[in-house]
């Protein structure tokens, strides 16, 4: 405890810079994921491939393609860019697949009525398909930020400075309350993040809560009936 | 890509592969952790996690359960067990069961309930009890969620295992580090090729499997029928979101 109390400026540092590494990749791996998923539901064809690959991906270990990615990309193990890239890649393993699902979900008479109504190919898309989406997209973004910030401390056995630090360090240096602040912190990271996102959803999906309400309502009529 | 080809013609050296530090030995040992810890995880989750589908009681708990574990860091997990219980192997098998026995029971749970409840109903019509309904609908019915739990508990106890050697014990992680510590990047990347190999490997045996499994009649594969599916889809959907 009084480890953690002593060195909360650096506690904090080592928070910024997990952030600076995990919310990056979950950006990329989100914006992404939408045109990758839309062409695959496009291009029926692709679909499986374009799902089975990425899932693939999501196969591969962490730390081995940490090491890996140097050799492809040109850039060296201990740069951070290395590891925002391999998690944008594990993101968007997770997210292409519940992206292209959540846009699928859309039914074909909400389309076709859309069309109907005058809204070209992008404006439907946009203005129609997507919000419909968003709730499952929701779902899939919140599953890739939790992971990606409990992923990024691996990248600290390779020297990348991050909440793992508190890992490493406390490990080499016997310092159980370095690893303990280490896990509180993510685990705190993780929650706050993953609300934030729950209430940017609010926001933005304001309809969200009343079709919630609705069922409810409902139930409670034939209750009473 | 320079840096690929001498990791590859490291590993076609005879030396990289025998001896009691090569890459064999060290391969069966990451395979035997991951049949240790799945083990382990399976013994613990699967009862639970099909007592909590059949029973569907404690629902809420499992949920909260599976999300806190994906939250946990296993870095963390890991050096704070090595602290305390010292250098070995016990630190990472408690890393690697707590995080792969959530993943078991949500497979597990998702399974059950995906079982068309028609189905449940009907067996129980002919007379079934809750014991009978459970062995003979419930989990042939719901062993591709199942399975596909297993699945991913197998490849992250795979990838995790790498870890292992950070705190003393062995696995593919061995050579991993080692490359690390004398800046040998060729000897790193050649291990991990190895265990991406090794995880490319399970999951595809694991696939093959489920495929198989889904032409012994009796045991259907979401899809099959059109009701199942879609709700089987919902549930699956699911497990990987909580």
């Amino acid at each position: 405890m009084t480890w953690i109390l002593d060195n909360l400026p650096r506690i904090g540092e080592l928070t910024l810079a997990h952030l600076a590494l995990s919310l990056p990749a979950v950006i990329i791996a989100f914006v992404l994921s939408i045109p990758l998923a839309w062409g695959a539901n496009r291009v029926r064809v692709l679909r499986e491939p374009v799902l089975t690959g990425t899932g693939l991906l999501y196969a591969v270990p962490s730390l081995p393609l940490f090491i890996l990615l140097p050799a492809l990309i040109g850039t060296s193990v201990r740069d951070p860019l290395n590891v925002v890239i391999a998690l944008s890649i594990f993101g968007l393993a997770l997210m292409v697949r519940s992206a292209a699902e959540a846009l699928d979900a859309v039914t074909d008479d909400v389309r076709t009525s859309a069309t109907a109504i005058g809204f070209s190919g992008v404006g439907r898309f946009f203005t129609v398909e997507l919000p419909l989406a968003g709730p499952a997209l929701l779902a899939g973004v919140r599953v890739v930020c939790v992971s990606s910030i409990s992923l990024v401390s691996v990248s600290a056995v390779l020297g990348v400075s991050s909440l793992g630090s508190l890992f490493t360090d406390g490990f080499a240096r016997d310092i159980i309350g370095s690893i303990v602040a280490g896990i509180l912190m993510t685990v705190v990271l993780a929650l706050i993040c993953d609300l934030l996102l729950v209430l940017a959803g609010r926001m933005l999906m304001p309809w969200q809560q009343t079709r919630r309400r609705r069922p409810l309502l409902a139930r409670s009529r034939e209750v009473a009936a | 890509m320079s840096n690929i080809l001498e990791a590859l013609n490291w590993l076609l050296t005879a030396d990289a592969w025998t001896g009691p530090g090569g890459l064999w030995v060290r391969s069966l040992e990451h395979l035997a952790y991951t049949l240790i810890a799945l083990g382990i995880s399976a013994v613990i989750a699967l009862p639970l996690g099909l007592a909590i589908g059949h029973t569907r009681k404690g629902r809420g708990i499992a949920i909260v359960a599976t999300g806190a574990a994906r939250a946990l860091p296993t870095l963390g997990l890991l050096t704070l067990v090595a602290l305390v219980t010292g250098i070995g192997l016990t630190a990472p098998m408690v890393a690697l069961v707590v995080l792969a026995a959530p993943s078991v029971l949500a497979g597990a749970y998702a399974g059950v309930e995906s079982v068309n409840q028609a189905t449940v109903d009907a067996a129980r019509a002919q007379g079934m009890n809750g014991w009978q309904v459970l062995t003979r609908v419930e989990i042939p019915l719901g062993l591709p969620l199942i399975l596909s739990g297993l699945r991913l508990a197998a490849l992250q106890i795979i990838a995790t295992a790498t870890l292992a050697a950070y705190v003393g014990a062995g696995g593919l992680g061995r050579q991993l580090f080692l490359g690390l510590q004398t800046y040998d990047y060729s000897v790193m990347l050649g291990a991990s090729l190895v265990v991406i190999l090794l995880a490319i490997l399970v999951d595809t045996a694991f696939g093959l499997t489920q495929r198989l499994l889904r032409r012994v009649p009796g045991l259907a594969g979401p899809g099959k029928a059109p009701s199942t599916g879609t709700r089987s889809r919902r549930v699956r959907a699911n497990m990987t979101a909580n």
